[in-house]
């Protein structure tokens, strides 16, 4: 087995432990619960949290559509951050052609964000 | 006994060995990083209370100092409430993704030089930087799928607010880092942590924090992404008690609250220690040849304790920090991450670009 | 060990992936977002077994960490109860069932078509970050701005579809 795999064979391991680790106090929490504390439920305790008032309807709500859209220039945004950051590290061996794309490419993140912002997407309402 | 103990470790294969110190390593730094939480806890509570001018819990043993075991034996043994309205499965998976990547994070920490032989880092990744981001940016789910599995109001509007949140900051942090890995043209942490050795000025730390203009702005957005993306006031959003009655986590109780509580502190811990990590030389001190593998034992440790002091006096600041600012407002916040600080940041890598590039024609 | 590796990751995707979209105990959207980003997780431990490792990386933060929580927001937006009541229809089961047939056919036509490679060339780069940056920068320069014009379209065209009262 190739050694550069080692780390990432350890970050697997690491990921089946943290599995285990959340796991493991839900299990024994759960299983001293159903032994020794059996549930002692109510309608009241089993109601929807809503600081007393009784609630009312569904608990699905519909949420303004900026959620969406913010979510979308998100993940634009994580795009390219994951673009420039390659460009970051080889930027030492690069010449001015590279520069001068990356100033492009940031040229036109920073339009579309700025129509955004001008369109007045970016204000919360 | 040394002896003997030494020629077991000898007799070793490497992939034997390998195994052995890792697993050493993960379980003393998971130790750590949980006494750092649970100390965090009882420090948060002191000082908050000094600060308000009480006393704050000092029953559990001396100081107080037993209060964490206290508080986690009653999460534990409390009555473990289900409410009948709940999406069972997601419920209880959803502290569970919050602990998750705390624990997966710690992976690529250099948290100290060498000990003996052995490199204090868990998994030397070459990726670094880009792996925490990924697991960072799971985190998400947690809050999301509490706020969707709990079936109530409050909660729902509480998860979705959060998750925009976090997102908006997220970019704010990836590209703050950015101008940092221009400086240092390597993703490894450890590469970052050799970029900020030696003095400059003969005596002020060669740290990213003070090296230039650029990376001072660098770790300021940094650290307002690493507030909001810890949901720590002055974002402390998902908890607003006056309008969500404390939002995501409300319809929790017992071993799962306990859960949702740890993994926020832990993201806390590995957020300061990152910021060690970028900003702040890691193990590194300027002085004294302190910023050189140790070579001696002594030395290692000393590296580890550097690394730990550094990290707690960032976790004082987010604690002092919780009780001297208000909250902001919803749309403040958002207004604040995509319009001031992802164009600054912008600005930041356009700027540091500019630099090297001069700097490298002359 | 790298091939017991694959086949568990392999396999690990192909289940996953197939619970999004026939799951026998849930028919909730969410449910199959989550089974998707497992799938994702799942390809990340594949590109790793590569060497790609910077591609495993980016599939996390870009696939499980940003488009997984898009969807994730969309299913919310929609409501959940309808869709978890709506019955599957026979009409689009059939045609479903052609049209993966149909890929399936064209899958097993061309993979008995290919020869197995002998000596396959070593990885260039082993995965790492910078050769990749300087390939980007250089070879790859062209489609990389076009790449860039398209995030930039995407995003004005998703603001201009959903959002009617614009200034």
């Amino acid at each position: 087995m190739n050694t550069s795999d080692h780390p990432y064979l350890f970050i697997l391991l690491l990921g089946l432990s943290a599995v285990a680790f959340a796991l493991i106090p839900l299990g024994l929490a759960w299983l001293w619960a159903k032994k020794y504390s059996p549930k002692k439920e109510n309608a009241i305790k089993n109601a929807t949290y809503e600081c007393g008032l009784e609630s009312k309807g569904d608990a699905w709500i519909q949420f303004k559509s900026e959620y969406y859209l913010y979510a979308i220039i998100f993940l634009i945004f994580d795009v390219e951050t994951i673009f420039l950051l390659p460009f970051a590290v080889s930027f030492t061996g690069l010449g001015v052609g590279a520069f001068i794309s990356l100033m492009v490419f940031l040229f036109l993140l920073v339009s579309g964000l700025a129509w955004a912002w001008l369109k007045g997407v970016l204000t919360w309402k | 006994m040394i002896e003997s103990v030494n020629n077991w470790l000898n007799g070793l294969s490497p992939a034997q060995s390998l195994l052995l110190f890792t697993s050493i390593k993960a379980v003393v730094c998971f130790a750590i990083m949980m006494t750092m939480f649970a100390y965090t806890v009882v420090l948060e509570r002191r000082l908050c209370a000094w600060i308000q001018d009480r006393i704050g819990p000092n029953r559990v043993g001396p100081f107080g100092l037993l209060q964490p075991a206290a508080d986690g034996i009653k999460a534990f043994f409390k009555e473990e409430m289900t409410p009948a309205h709940v999406r069972k499965v997601f419920f209880t998976l959803a502290p569970m993704i919050a602990l998750i990547p705390a624990v997966l994070n710690l992976a690529v920490i250099p948290f100290g030089s060498t000990l003996g032989k052995q490199h204090m880092v868990l998994a030397d990744l070459n990726v670094g930087i880009l792996y925490t981001f990924g697991i960072v940016s799971l985190g998400v789910y947690s809050i999301v799928l509490a706020g969707y599995a709990s079936n109530s109001k409050f909660p729902f509007l509480g998860g979705i607010r959060s998750s925009a949140q976090l997102i908006s900051y997220e970019i704010a942090m990836g590209m703050s880092v950015i101008p940092i890995f221009l400086f240092v043209g390597d993703l490894n942490l450890n590469s970052v942590i050799k970029a900020q050795t030696g003095t400059q000025l003969g005596f002020l730390p060669n740290w990213f924090v003070i090296q230039s203009p650029m990376t001072f702005l660098a770790f300021c957005i940094f650290l307002v992404a690493a507030f909001a993306e810890t949901n720590r006031t002055p974002f402390d959003l998902p908890e607003a008690e006056q309008e969500l009655a404390g939002g995501y986590n409300i319809e929790y109780s017992s071993i799962k609250f306990a859960m949702f509580f740890m993994g926020e502190y832990c993201n806390m811990i590995l957020v300061s220690a990152m910021m060690v990590t970028l900003f702040f030389g890691g193990w590194t001190l300027p002085w004294f040849g302190l910023d050189h593998a140790a070579t001696t034992l002594l030395g290692g440790v000393l590296h580890i304790g550097i690394f730990l002091g550094k990290v707690f006096l960032f976790l004082v600041m987010f604690v002092w920090i919780r009780w001297m600012w208000p909250r902001f407002r919803y749309d403040q916040l958002m207004d604040l991450g995509w319009r001031r600080f992802i164009p600054l940041a912008l600005a930041n890598i356009l700027v540091t670009a500019i630099w090297l590039w001069w700097q490298s024609g002359k | 060990m790298e091939e017991i590796l694959f086949y568990i990751f392999a396999f690990l995707t192909l289940i996953f992936g197939a619970l999004v979209v026939a799951n026998p105990f849930s028919r909730n959207p969410v449910t199959s977002a989550m089974f998707l980003v497992l799938t994702i997780i799942s390809m990340a431990g594949l590109f790793v077994l590569l060497h790609a490792f910077f591609l495993a990386a980016v599939q996390v933060l870009v696939y499980a960490g940003a488009v997984m929580v898009l969807f994730l927001f969309v299913i919310m937006l929609l409501d959940l109860k309808e869709e978890e009541r709506r019955k599957v229809k026979k009409l689009s089961l059939v045609a479903g069932l052609i049209s993966i047939g149909a890929i399936v056919g064209i899958f097993v036509k061309s993979l008995l078509a290919t020869q197995p490679v002998k000596d396959l060339p070593a990885p260039m780069h082993d995965g790492a970050t910078i050769p990749l940056g300087k390939l980007l920068f250089t070879n790859y320069l062209l489609p990389f701005e076009i790449v860039s014009l398209l995030l930039l379209v995407a995003m004005v065209g998703v603001i201009l579809l959903s959002k009617k009262d614009l200034k």
